[in-house]
C-alpha cells in the first residue's frame, strides 16, 4: 500500500462500510440503517447497494422498511438501464445517415458494454466522443433528429465552443433526455493535455451496432478516472470512485489488463487520474492491484506535499455528501477541489474572467431557478 | 403513543430537535421544525398518529424551517428540506403546514416504487374502495373530505398506493387538503371537522387542511379492495350523473395520473390493467354533495345485495 504521511479514516460512514463489506449491514440497528438509507440516496449509491447485498444473497435478511427503499432504487436503476438502451439505439439511428462512429463514455458505456458497473447505477444523461472534425456534422444530425442545443448565451456558447471539450449539451424535444458531444476528454485549456488520437484510434464495437462503440478497457479506467479527478463538484464523486472499483475488479481478472494500464496511463497523458484513481479506490473499497502495478504508482506518486493536500481534500470529498459525514474541514475540502477544477481547467486568466463572468450572472440564473420550481409546484 | 399526547411545549421541543417521528403507515416521516405555529398545526391535525421513538427507522426525514437572514425578521419565509437538503422555493411562513404536506407527498411519489403510485383520492367502505383519479379542480378532495364525513374511511385525498402483489390500495390516511370554494362547503357540510385556519395566496388559491378522521387514522394498516374508478367533475348547478367511463379510458387516466408508471415498465402495465379490470368505471358530474353521497351508498348498496 502506498504510504501517505498523514492517514485519517474516520468518519467515512456507514454507506462506504457496507459498499465495502455488504455483511456490515447484519449489525445494523434500526438508526443505522436510518442513516445508511439517507447516505445512499444522496450518494445515488443505494442502486449499487442493492445489487451488492442481493449478489451476496443478503436481500431476504434484511428489515422490510428500508428494503423497500433499496428495491425501489434497483428498480428505478433497472427502468434506466432499459431508457439508455433505447436512447443510444435512438443515437444510433441519428447518425447512421452521416456515417459518423461514436463512442459512449461512462454511464452509457457501461450499460451498452454489460458492464458490472451498470447495475444499480443511475444516470442523468448519455456521453458521446466524437472526433472534432466531426461535431459540426453529428450536432446537426442530431438537430435534425429532434435534439435541441442548450446554452444560448453567447458566453456560455463561446465557453463551450472554445474552450471546453464538448459542445452545450442537447436536450430531445419529446423525450427530454440530455445528450453531451464530447471531442476530448479534458477542456481544450486543461493543464494536462490528452492524447484524445489514440484514445479514438481503437474502440471496441459494440454488439448490435455499426456505429456505436466503447473505450477499450484500460482507456475506459482511464477516462473515468480523468473525470473525477478533474470534477470540481464531487456529490457523485463516491459513486464515480465506486463504479471505478468495479470496473477495476471486473477488468482486473485479465491479468493483461494491469500490465497495459500505466504504460497506456503514459501514452495519454494520464498518468495522475490514474495514481489518485488507484489510490483512493484501494483505500476506501480495498480494491485488490497487484504488487507490480503499487511498485509503479510509488514512480509516478506526486511530492509529498501535494499528498497530503490531495488526500486531506479527497478523503473528505469523496465521501457521501450528507451532513452525517462532515467533519472538519469537510467544507474547505470541498471548495479546495472547485477551486482545483478550475484552476487545472483552464489559464489564471481565463478562469479570473470567467469566475467574474458567473459571479455577475448568478443572481439572474438562480431566479430561472425559481421559476422552474413554481412550475412544478404548481403541477 | 399519539401526537395529541404530547403538550404544545413537548411537541414544539421534540420538532426543534428533529425527533418527531411520526407514522404515516406505510411510512415513517420524522419531522423538524422551529416554527412553533406548524407545531400547533401538526398537533391538531395529526392528533390520532402514533408517535415512534426517536431511534427508529425513518422513510424521509423532512424539515421546514425559518429561511435565515433578514426574512426570518421581515415578513418571515419557511423553507422545506428533504433529508436537510433544501427543495422548493421558500414561501411565507403561513403556509409552512401546506408546505410540508406537499413536501411529503413529493417524497413519497419521487422515492416510494414499491408501489403503484396514483395522484388520486381513495375512500373505503365495507372493505371495499372508491379509486377517484382527477386532475386539480374536478373536486375530487371536495367529495372526499365529504363523503369522509359521513362514514367513508379515508385512505387519502392525494395518494393512491397500490400494492402490486395483493391488488390492494393504501393511503397514509393524512390530512385533506381543501381549497378555495370547497373549504366553505365542507364547514358547512360536517360542521364537526376540524379545518386550519385558512392560508390565502398560495400557488393552489387558499388552502386549509382537515383532520383526517379518528377511525381513518386506527385502520390506516388495512388495506382496501379497489371497487370503483371514479372520475369527479364538478358542475356548477348541474343534477348528480354517473355514467360509464370505457376501461381504456379508465386506463389511460389511472396511467396518467400515476407517479411512477413510468419507472415499473411492464409491470407497471400490468398493474394499471388489473387495477382497472377490479373496478367499475365511472366519469360522475355533480354540483350537490347529498346528491354524490346518495349516489356513492347506492353503487356500495347495489354491490353488496346484488
Amino acid at each position: 500500500m502506498i504510504c501517505w504521511p498523514v492517514a485519517s479514516m474516520g468518519n467515512e460512514g456507514v454507506l462506504v462500510q457496507c459498499l465495502r463489506d455488504p455483511r456490515a449491514v447484519l449489525s445494523l440497528d434500526p438508526s443505522g440503517w436510518d442513516l445508511l438509507i439517507r447516505q445512499g440516496r444522496r450518494a445515488n449509491l443505494l442502486g449499487k447497494l442493492a445489487v451488492l447485498l442481493s449478489d451476496s444473497g443478503l436481500m431476504s435478511l434484511l428489515p422490510a422498511s428500508p428494503t423497500a427503499h433499496l428495491l425501489s432504487a434497483l428498480k428505478m436503476a433497472e427502468r434506466q438501464n432499459a431508457a439508455i438502451h433505447w436512447e443510444v439505439s435512438r443515437i444510433s439511428e441519428a447518425l447512421r445517415t452521416i456515417g459518423v462512429d461514436i463512442i459512449l463514455l461512462k454511464g452509457a458505456a457501461y450499460v451498452l458494454a454489460g458492464l458490472p458497473s451498470s447495475r444499480g447505477r443511475t444516470f442523468s444523461d448519455v456521453d458521446i466522443l466524437v472526433r472534432k472534425s466531426e461535431i459540426i456534422d453529428v450536432e446537426s444530425a442530431l438537430m435534425i433528429h429532434g435534439w435541441q442545443g442548450s446554452h444560448h448565451d453567447e458566453y456560455d456558447q463561446r465557453y463551450y465552443r472554445k474552450w471546453m471539450h464538448e459542445i452545450p449539451p442537447m436536450l430531445h424535444v419529446r423525450r427530454g433526455t440530455t445528450i453531451d458531444v464530447h471531442h476530448g476528454i479534458l477542456p481544450e485549456t486543461a493543464r494536462i493535455q490528452v492524447n484524445t488520437q489514440a484514445l479514438l484510434d481503437c474502440p471496441l464495437p459494440v454488439k448490435g451496432f455499426h456505429n456505436i462503440f466503447v473505450l477499450k478497457p484500460a482507456d475506459m479506467v482511464l477516462h473515468s478516472a480523468a473525470h473525477l479527478f478533474h470534477e470540481g463538484e464531487l456529490d457523485n464523486g463516491l459513486r464515480d470512485l465506486a463504479d471505478l472499483d468495479t470496473m477495476l475488479r471486473h477488468f482486473g481478472v485479465e491479468q493483461s489488463f494491469w500490465f497495459g494500464l500505466v504504460p497506456r496511463a503514459r501514452e495519454l497523458g494520464l498518468l495522475r487520474p490514474l495514481y489518485y484513481a488507484l489510490v483512493f479506490s484501494m483505500r476506501i473499497f480495498n480494491t485488490p492491484c497487484p504488487q507490480s502495478v503499487v511498485a509503479e504508482l510509488k514512480a509516478i506518486s506526486p511530492s509529498w506535499v501535494f499528498r497530503w493536500l490531495m488526500n486531506a481534500c479527497y478523503t473528505r470529498a469523496l465521501r457521501p455528501n450528507h451532513a452525517s459525514t462532515h467533519t472538519g474541514g469537510t467544507w474547505l475540502a470541498r471548495k479546495a477541489l472547485y477551486i482545483r477544477s478550475h484552476w487545472i481547467k483552464m489559464p489564471v486568466r481565463l478562469l479570473v474572467w470567467h469566475l467574474l463572468h458567473k459571479a455577475i450572472k448568478t443572481p439572474a440564473k438562480e431566479n430561472q431557478f425559481n421559476t422552474q420550481n413554481k412550475k412544478l409546484d404548481a403541477q | 403513543m399519539k401526537v395529541s399526547e404530547l403538550s404544545k411545549h413537548a411537541l414544539f421541543a421534540i420538532l426543534q430537535r428533529g425527533e418527531l417521528c411520526i407514522d404515516m403507515f406505510p411510512f415513517v416521516v420524522r419531522v423538524r421544525s422551529d416554527i412553533s405555529e406548524l407545531a400547533e398545526d401538526i398537533g391538531r391535525i395529526y392528533q390520532d398518529f402514533p408517535v415512534l421513538d426517536s431511534n427508529c427507522f425513518t422513510d424521509f426525514h423532512v424539515e421546514v424551517s425559518y429561511e435565515r437572514g433578514v426574512r426570518r425578521w421581515f415578513r418571515p419565509l419557511a423553507r422545506f428540506y428533504f433529508d436537510g437538503r433544501p427543495s422548493f422555493i421558500p414561501l411565507p411562513v403561513d403556509q409552512a403546514f401546506p408546505m410540508l404536506e406537499w413536501g411529503i407527498n413529493w417524497c413519497v411519489a419521487a422515492h416510494s416504487h414499491s408501489f403503484l403510485i396514483v395522484h388520486a383520492a381513495v375512500i373505503e367502505r365495507q372493505g371495499v374502495a372508491v379509486v377517484m383519479p382527477a386532475p386539480p379542480g374536478s373536486g375530487k378532495s371536495t367529495l372526499c373530505a365529504a363523503l369522509i364525513g359521513r362514514g367513508w374511511r379515508l385512505l387519502s385525498d392525494e395518494l393512491a398506493l397500490y400494492d402490486f402483489e395483493t391488488k390492494q390500495l393504501y393511503g397514509m390516511a393524512r390530512p385533506v387538503s381543501l381549497k378555495n370554494q370547497s373549504i366553505p362547503i365542507i364547514q358547512a357540510h360536517t360542521p364537526a371537522a376540524e379545518i386550519t385556519s385558512p392560508v390565502p395566496d398560495t400557488t393552489k388559491g387558499t388552502v386549509a387542511l382537515l383532520r383526517p378522521p379518528s377511525e381513518s387514522v386506527q385502520q390506516v394498516k388495512i388495506p382496501a379492495r379497489p371497487a370503483w374508478i371514479i372520475l369527479p367533475h364538478y358542475q356548477v348547478d348541474a343534477d348528480a350523473l354517473l355514467e360509464p367511463l370505457s376501461k381504456g379510458k379508465a386506463f389511460m387516466l389511472i396511467a396518467e395520473q400515476s407517479f411512477n408508471y413510468n419507472v415499473h415498465g411492464r409491470e407497471g402495465f400490468e398493474a394499471v390493467g388489473d387495477l382497472v379490470d377490479s373496478c367499475e368505471c365511472f366519469e360522475f358530474t355533480y354540483s350537490r354533495l347529498s346528491d354524490a353521497e346518495r349516489v356513492f351508498d347506492d353503487l356500495l348498496a347495489r354491490r353488496i345485495n346484488g
